[in-house]
Parts: structure tokens; sequence; C-alpha cells
């Protein structure tokens, strides 16, 4: 039996890459550990061993193709006695779990809401159509270039920033988020700390304290639990505490909730912890433009800003401004997709769903209007509340667990400030109520998904 | 006596690193004036807290309340060696801390009964205040978090190329948190300068030395990170100043951290209600008539510098003086305002 090769993934999270080259042709005999191919990502590079042995049948993918599909046949072995002329292939492996991890739709919608009745005390939406300047030249970059020349571009404006983490420096940042600032800014600005993060997330509050403007990379935010206390404690609650004369400018940056594939300890999101702490600022996009927008803001905020990040949308590209000056303003929400039916309001990865979901509710006649947060303290909440008066029903979309999750607090207020324009209760989508399970199956079943975001805009919408 | 500088270990397995741990008795003397303004300063720090316990027994202070009676010596001396622009930062008894930085009694006082004047606009209480002016970074209330903050502080200097240092205290309880070695670990690699400065007093909270520490040398808890340290008597400000002196030349030289266990002893519980049944009446009482830190200085000022006792009758006058303004001005001085309760969260 002939036996394809199929394009490995460099990490769980991979979804495609680029076939750099071969290194062996077709007809050459190979066995089991020959390097036979280089493929590539933006964020590492890989050799392709083979595992039989046989002759290079047949090449499929040529040298230099990009975007290959992870587990897409890119080559045939005919095995011994077979003809390599005729082999043909099997076809790509099905995994199990294959993730329903379709792109976001980066692009920016403008959606001016259509004058919405005001409740007292609600001040109109607000429009981000004019974020990005007219004109600007916009170049396609991933999430993680928008966020490395966020950093970059900063770092050049100001010499009292410079970032810290485990990784950043040396090995281009473990997520490749760091990738190329070494280079520029050298050791003094781009510090790598030993796996030490209670010590140098206290560090850098005391050198924001100090002046400085740190960026403090967690290489996940799961294990900036063993730093919280410095920056609960020492970073949101000192400018309190010294009745205004100690402020503490920093940033602490890195990927948030569900990974793929990592089980309990390194899939949580913690959206919901740190915006129920005053003092900071809490920020989680979801796409390329508001990453680099909103990163850019984070660094020049003189508070404390808890920046969550997403792994599985670090590869997703945008047409992202080119410029120091494109800045997104923290706390302002973004109307992605205009709808009058119903409001789904997420953030960060949560979009994903929200917008496959409001797509496809669409195509049955329920016309649902999608905000993205993009910062979860201080919220936003009158472009949402603006936004519910016009639809009567919210759907809030998060991977978080239920429990005092984001979409609590959403659903609390609006409650509270429109409850009479209510036309049914809201209704929350999360995480389910249990810590991460690694089997393919029971992780799928344990995060949001679209159908659960439908079926809640169903059930809000009796239709 | 029990703070008396040990020798060091003689465990040649620990001996290279150890050559650099040692104890020394101060040999610089002081000048009459450094003695009279070492006598002035403590006496301010002590007067300032007995004032501060009194007002706590009147229901004016809330809360928790360290005193720092009885470790006078170990702030003034090390701050008698420092230079404009070197940083202080401490845990929660820290009100010895402000005054030896020169920080306006009335406000600390103030602070101390939550009122509008205090200098965290009574906001953030007697573990609480700060002062960018006097390069005060806290008053820190959980123990041990300001042994990576004064590190961060170092880091700060060692970035923007000036040869300041951070006295980063701590005491003989926080010694055994994680986070320190943490920083131990990042401030010899990065040669940061930074003196931990471990105030010894023989218990955290009620919990005597021996009763919580595997090794009770603390002088050699940078050794496995190769930053040397040594044992104080931190009742003798001369020794305290004179061992300021060589750590801060140190770091100053880019040599990296260093540490200092300055022993001493406080003399009042360890916060304001303590049972004070973990050690007997007896050994505080030794400690206060042996070893006390302003009478050995009072002492010295009489015998040796022959200052006449009217003279010191004049300090102790006037430091009365400051520590009633300071407590009228704390007694009598509105409340913050309500709307305060909205201002200093963000920026």
């Amino acid at each position: 039996m002939p036996v394809d090769i199929l394009m490995p993934a460099l990490s769980p999270t991979m979804e495609k890459g680029n076939l750099a080259k071969w290194l062996k042709n077709e007809g050459d005999k190979v066995k089991s550990g020959d390097i036979i191919a280089e493929i590539e990502t933006d964020k590492a590079t890989m050799e392709v061993e083979a595992v039989d042995e046989g002759t290079l049948a047949k090449i499929l993918v040529p040298a230099g193709t990009q975007d290959v599909l992870v587990n897409q046949p890119i080559a045939i072995i005919a095995s011994e006695g077979e003809d390599p002329a005729t082999v043909k292939s099997t076809g790509g492996a099905n995994l199990p779990g294959d993730a329903d991890q379709g792109g976001v739709a980066a692009k920016p919608v403008a959606a001016p809401v259509a004058s919405p009745a005001i409740v007292q005390g609600v001040s109109e939406s607000y429009d981000a159509s004019s974020e990005v300047p007219a004109g600007a030249e916009l170049v396609s970059i991933t999430m993680r270039e928008a966020l490395r020349d966020a950093m970059a571009e900063e770092m050049r404006r100001d010499e009292a920033v410079f970032v810290m983490g485990e990784e950043v420096a040396e090995y281009q940042g473990a997520y490749k988020v760091t990738q190329g600032l070494l280079q520029e800014f050298g050791a003094r600005r781009v510090i790598d700390t030993p796996i030490t993060e209670h010590g140098f997330a206290g560090i850098g509050v005391g050198a924001a304290f100090a002046g400085l403007k740190p960026i403090v990379e967690f290489m996940t935010f799961n294990f900036a639990m063993q730093a919280i206390d410095q920056i609960i404690n020492s970073a949101a609650k000192t400018l309190y505490m010294s009745g205004g004369q100690m402020g503490c400018p920093i940033v602490f940056r890195g990927p948030n909730g569900a990974a793929s594939r990592v089980a309990a300890q390194h899939s949580q999101d913690y959206s919901a912890w740190y915006s129920n702490i005053p003092g900071l600022k809490v920020v989680a996009p979801s796409n390329a433009i508001d990453a680099k927008g909103l990163l850019k803001s984070a660094i020049r905020d003189p508070n404390p800003v808890i920046f969550l990040e997403n792994e599985i949308l670090y590869g997703q590209t945008a047409l992202v401004p080119k410029g120091d000056d494109f800045t997104v303003p923290i706390g302002k929400a973004r109307i992605v997709r205009p709808g009058k039916d119903v409001t789904i309001v997420s953030f960060s990865i949560g979009m994903t769903y929200a917008l496959k979901a409001a797509e496809e509710l669409a195509k049955k006649h329920i016309y649902a209007e999608v905000i993205d947060l993009r910062t979860i303290r201080p919220m936003d909440i009158d472009t949402v509340l603006a936004s519910v008066i016009k639809t009567g029903r919210c759907v809030t979309v998060e991977e978080g667990w239920p429990q005092s999750g984001v979409g609590s607090e959403i659903s609390a207020q609006i409650m509270e400030r429109a409850f009479d324009y209510l036309d049914a209760p809201v209704k929350r989508v999360c995480g389910k109520d249990v810590p991460m399970p690694y089997a393919a199956n029971l992780e799928k079943l344990a995060l949001p998904s679209v159908q659960d975001v439908i079926d809640a805009v169903r059930a809000v919408t009796y239709r | 006596m029990a703070v008396a500088a040990r020798k060091s270990t003689k465990n040649p397995a620990q001996a290279k690193a150890s050559a650099k741990t040692g104890s020394k008795k101060a040999t610089t003397q002081f000048s009459q004036d450094q003695d009279i303004t070492a006598y002035r300063e403590m006496l301010l720090i002590r007067r300032f807290e007995e004032k501060a316990g009194q007002m706590y027994g009147m229901g004016l202070i809330g809360g928790f309340c360290h005193l720092y009676i009885g470790q006078e010596a170990v702030v003034v001396g090390m701050q008698m060696a420092t230079k404009e622009g070197d940083q202080v930062i401490t845990g929660y008894r820290d009100h010895g801390h402000m005054l030896a930085c020169g920080m306006d009694p009335k406000g600390v006082m103030a602070e101390l009964t939550g009122r509008r004047g205090g200098l965290s606009k009574g906001k953030g209480g007697s573990m609480h205040m700060f002062s960018v002016e006097k390069h005060f970074y806290g008053g820190h209330g959980i123990v041990g978090a300001q042994v990576s903050l004064g590190t961060g502080l170092a880091f700060a200097n060692r970035y923007r190329g000036n040869d300041n240092v951070s006295l980063t205290y701590f005491g003989d309880g926080a010694a055994n948190q994680g986070q320190v070695y943490e920083s131990f670990n990042m401030a010899e690699l990065w040669k940061l300068p930074v003196i931990y400065v471990i105030e010894n007093n023989r218990y955290a909270m009620g919990t005597a030395v021996s009763r919580a520490s595997a090794q009770t040398d603390f002088s050699k808890r940078g050794i496995s990170f190769n930053i040397p340290g040594e044992q104080v008597d931190g009742m003798d400000v001369r020794a305290v100043k004179a061992a300021a002196d060589k750590a801060i030349q140190w770091c100053r030289d880019g040599k990296g951290p260093y540490i200092l266990e300055m022993q001493t002893y406080r003399y009042r519980g360890h916060s304001m209600s303590d049972p004070a049944k973990y050690r007997s009446k007896d050994e505080v009482q030794k400690m206060r008539e042996e070893h006390d830190p302003i009478e050995q200085v009072r002492r010295r000022l009489l015998e040796e510098w022959k200052v006449k006792e009217e003279e010191l009758k004049a300090i102790d006058a006037e430091v009365r003086d400051i520590v009633n303004e300071s407590a009228e001005f704390a007694t009598n001085d509105p409340e913050p305002d309500a709307s305060e309760l909205w201002t200093d969260i963000l920026k």
C-alpha cells in the first residue's frame, strides 16, 4: 500500500504552513528517519522525516507552496514492489475533535446605530468607524506581528518602555510575539527572565513605581497566578493607597484562555478574574487591528493594564493600518455587525463563535447585532445598552466559566439599567462549568460552540 | 548577648561563599555631630511611636499599628549612609522608615488617624504610605512583596545607569517567603544595586526565629546566589552605619546586591493586640536595659563627648514638640471628603 505523507503541525494550534523546500526528489529511495522536506510557519521551521521505507513516488505539493493545510497529503511513498508511477493518494487524515476554529472575519464594519431610544444615563453607542484613519496604508499581518509591531513602535517612541519575561529575547518569544525585538533594542530593553513569575512581576511593578514602563510577558496567563498578588495588591491598589501619588504604568500581557489539548492547568480564561479589580484595566482583542491599536494604548496608559491575548488567534491575519499614530482607545466596544433582532456581546476568541453564529442566523432571517467589547474593564456598557434597547434581546459569549463571569456582569447591568426594554431574559453562552478536559471530544464539549450561540439566540428570540 | 555577631560557618562546603558572609564589629566611631544626629532621629521615632501607641489606645488610630520601638538604630544608621536618590521600601512596620526618610510627621500621624491631611489622604493607613519626593516607596502590607518591588527599584537604577541604591527592608518572617529568593536570584544575575536589609527582631509575630527558620543566620540566606551578607549589631547605630557604608559602596560599584542582617529587637508587641505570651517580660526588660539603641548614644554623648544634660533635654523638648504637634494635627484634621472614595483609582 502506498503511504501518504501529511502536512505536519508544529503546534496544536497550527492550521496551515508553508512548504519551504523538498530535500528528496521523486524517484528517490527513502528510509525511516530521512529528512525529506522543510516546512515553516511565521513562528518556526521544522523538518519532515520519513517514517516509512520506500520510494518517494509523487510530490503532491511543490516547494514554495504557501498556506498548506495541516494533514493535507504532501507526498506519496510507494512501498517495495509497488510501481511509483501508478500510486494514488489515499486522502488526508481525519483527526478526532477537529475543532471548529474558523477565522474571524477581521474586516472592520462601520456600523453607526440608527438613533436608539436612550434611557436615562445611557449615552449613545461608540462609533468605531473612524479609528482607522481614512487613507491609511493597510498591511496584511498576523495578530502576532501586530502585537510585535505595537511593542516595537512604542519602544522606539519611549525609552522608558522595555519588555521582560520568559524566553522573550534570545528564543524570540515562546509564541514568537517578541520576534526581532532583541535584535533591534538589545538585551538592556528586551530581558529574558528566569522562570520566576512572582519575582519578575514584582520587579516589573517596582520598576514601574520608579517611573519605567514595563511590558511584562507571561508565557501564558495560567502562570500569572503565581504573580497575581503583585498584580492586584501592588500594581492595582497602590495609586489609591498612596492618595494618588504613585502610579504603576505597566502592561501584563500574554496568551489567555484555552489553547488546544493542553488540559485544565493550561486552559483558563482570566477575563472575569482581573475585571473584578478596581485599579486595573483589562483588554482582550479579537483581531490584529485591535490588537495593535489597543496594545499601543495600553503601553501609553499610566495605569496597570492586563492585556489578554489568545494563542489560537495569533496566526490570524487582518489588514492593519501602518504607522505609529494608529491607536484604539481602551474602554470602547465596537459594533462589528449591525442587526435588529438580538444583540450578541463577546470578546477575544468568543467573537469567532459570535460572528459565525450571526452569519448562520442571518440565513434564517434572524439579524444579530454583534458587539466586540475589546475592553473588559472599564466596560463600554453604554454601547451594549444602546444596542439592547434597540433589539430587546441579548446573548453573551465567552470561553470563561459562567459563575461571576463577564456575561453575568453584562446581564446584571442590562437588568439594572434597561430592564423595561428586554423582551426576553439575557442568555449567557460560556465555557462549561468544569476544569478543561484533555480528550479531544470532551474538550470540544467544554468550550462554547457556534451551535451554542445559535441555540441561545433562538431561545431569546423565540424562533 | 543574643545580638552579638556570630562567627561565620566552618563548613568547608560553604567556605567560598561564607568567606564573604562574615560579621564585623563596627570600627568607625561617630563624630559628635553624627551622634547628635543619630540621637535626635532615633528619639523622634521613639517618641512618635509612643504617641501613636497612646493614640491607638484612645481609639484615634484603627486597624493594625506596628510600632518600631527598639529597632530605631537600624533605619537611622542606614539613612546616615545614603545619598539623594537612594530609594527605601519596607513592609508594614514602616513609621520609622518614613520619619527617617524625612517625611512630615504630621502627615504620617494624620494617615494613622485616617484624616485628609494624611500622606495618603487617609486612604492608605499605617501600612501604606509613600513619598515619591523623598524616594520612599512604601509601606507594604503583604509580607515579602516589598522584596521584589525593591529589587524592581534597583532594576530601574540599573536601567537608567545611575548609581543609586535601593534599600529593601524586610523582617525575619518575610525572609522565608519564596519571592525573596526569586528576587535574590535575579538581583545577583543582573547585578542590581539593592541592599536587602533583614531586620531580625527575633519574632515573626509570635513565632521565634528558631521555630520558623531552618537557617537562622539570615546573612547566609544569599549564599547559594553568591550574594555576600553579614550580621550586624542592629542596636548600635554606628555598627549599622559602618555596615551600610560598605554595602552601599558595593552596590554603587556595580557589584550587585548585598545582604545585611540587622540583629535587633522590638520592645512592643507585633501589632497593638499582642498577648506577648511568646517571650518573657525579663527578656524584654533585659534588652531595654542593656542594649537600648538610644540609651547607648545618650551615654556616649554625656560621657565621651561631655555634652551637657541640658543640651540633650533641649533636643528631647524639640522632639516632643514635633510629636505633640503631629498628634494634635492628626486629631483635629477632618476626615477625607466623601468624594475621595472615588478618586485615585485610575490615573
